[in-house]
């Protein structure tokens, strides 16, 4: 039955396959090649709140102008555990662990982006 | 009645497609009779060619039922079975008529689940007039190379294209979302190949029979 279905298959198509494999990797490669995050920055009404390491778990409360958000650090991962912002997308974004995820509560103000040992860079220079 | 039976091109349906419409059945969205008494009633003449087209969308319609049965382990990840008729509309008929199977579909799925101008309609309007966009220039490719499985694979990726930019620029405009991408891209290239194998099977059966 295979060969029957690969007739279906003309050049050009194996030439779009090729392609599509090909993109697919690379934007995995480009999106998923994050390094481990040691510490999380953690932002409310724009200006930084705290930087705290991820090695110790522990939960920081955060004010907003709607109220207290809940971070949680747990086993170097970090979450919003709760969130006064109405649709919570923030806080069902779940556990980031990676270094660049990023977590907004925009109606709260508040945010908590995860980043590595050394800092990526934004631009060079020479 | 089978999928088939709808799909194929009768002779009937192909004989009296014209613009200007040789409208055979003569339709009207009210009483024949009705129209006479009253004056304002509205007469819509209807071609065999939208008799076809709304009978796609049905199809279409169908099949995106069924999937809406089929769990799903990321939302947003679906096969798109109903892209299959818009293909196979797409060859036999031109663009035209699958842009209309398409955009009736997504208009009459979401009054049918509910959904209409909610997120999840803007989400498959977007990712569907993209696809029409990227089908209207992929239809051009010469035919002995390219075929439904190009097309399919090429519409998938416009369709997750069109739907994340939904998703960033308006839905939830953050950089995590990113972290998905990947995922998407994966299962269009996945469904779309399937669902250009199956058209481009489905139209040498009904060629061949």
């Amino acid at each position: 039955m295979p060969t029957t279905l690969l007739r279906h298959i003309r050049p050009g198509d194996w030439l779009t396959l090729g392609l599509g494999i090909f993109c697919v990797v690379f934007i995995t490669f480009r999106l998923w090649t994050g390094e481990q995050a040691d510490k999380a920055i953690i932002r409310s009404g724009g200006k930084l709140f705290r930087e705290v390491p991820l090695s110790r778990n522990q939960t920081i409360a955060v004010p907003g102008p709607l109220g207290v958000s809940m971070i949680a650090i747990e086993n170097r991962r970090v979450r919003i555990a709760s969130d006064p912002s109405p649709r919570q997308y923030c806080v069902r974004q779940g556990w980031l662990q990676q270094a660049g995820e990023i977590a907004l509560c925009l109606p709260n103000q508040v945010s908590v982006e995860l980043v590595g040992s050394h800092k990526r860079y934004d631009s060079l220079n020479y | 009645m089978r999928i088939e039976d709808l799909v194929k091109p009768n002779s009937h349906t192909l004989t009296c497609i014209s613009r200007e419409g040789v409208d055979l059945p003569q339709s009207s969205i009210l009483n024949p009779q009705s129209s006479q008494d009253t004056h304002s009633s509205i007469l819509l003449h209807t071609t065999a060619e939208d008799h076809h087209i709304a009978r796609m969308a049905a199809v279409a319609l169908g099949l995106t039922l069924l999937e809406g049965a089929i769990p799903s382990p990321l939302p947003g990840v679906k096969p798109g079975l109903a892209n299959i008729v818009t293909l196979i509309v797409l060859a036999r008929y031109g663009w035209r008529a699958a842009a209309w199977v398409s955009l009736l579909r997504v208009f009459a799925g979401s009054l049918l689940f509910g959904n209409f101008l909610t997120p999840g309609f803007f989400l498959s309007l977007s990712g569907a007039l993209l696809s029409l966009l990227v089908l209207a220039l992929a239809q051009h490719l010469p035919r002995r190379w390219f075929g439904p499985v190009s097309h399919s694979i090429y519409a998938a990726f416009a369709h997750i294209t069109g739907q994340m930019l939904v998703v960033y620029l308006w839905l939830i405009p953050q950089a995590g979302i990113a972290y998905l991408i990947p995922i998407f891209a994966a299962a269009a290239l996945v469904f779309g190949t399937v669902n250009g194998l199956v058209a481009a099977r489905f139209m040498d059966n009904a060629e061949t029979k």
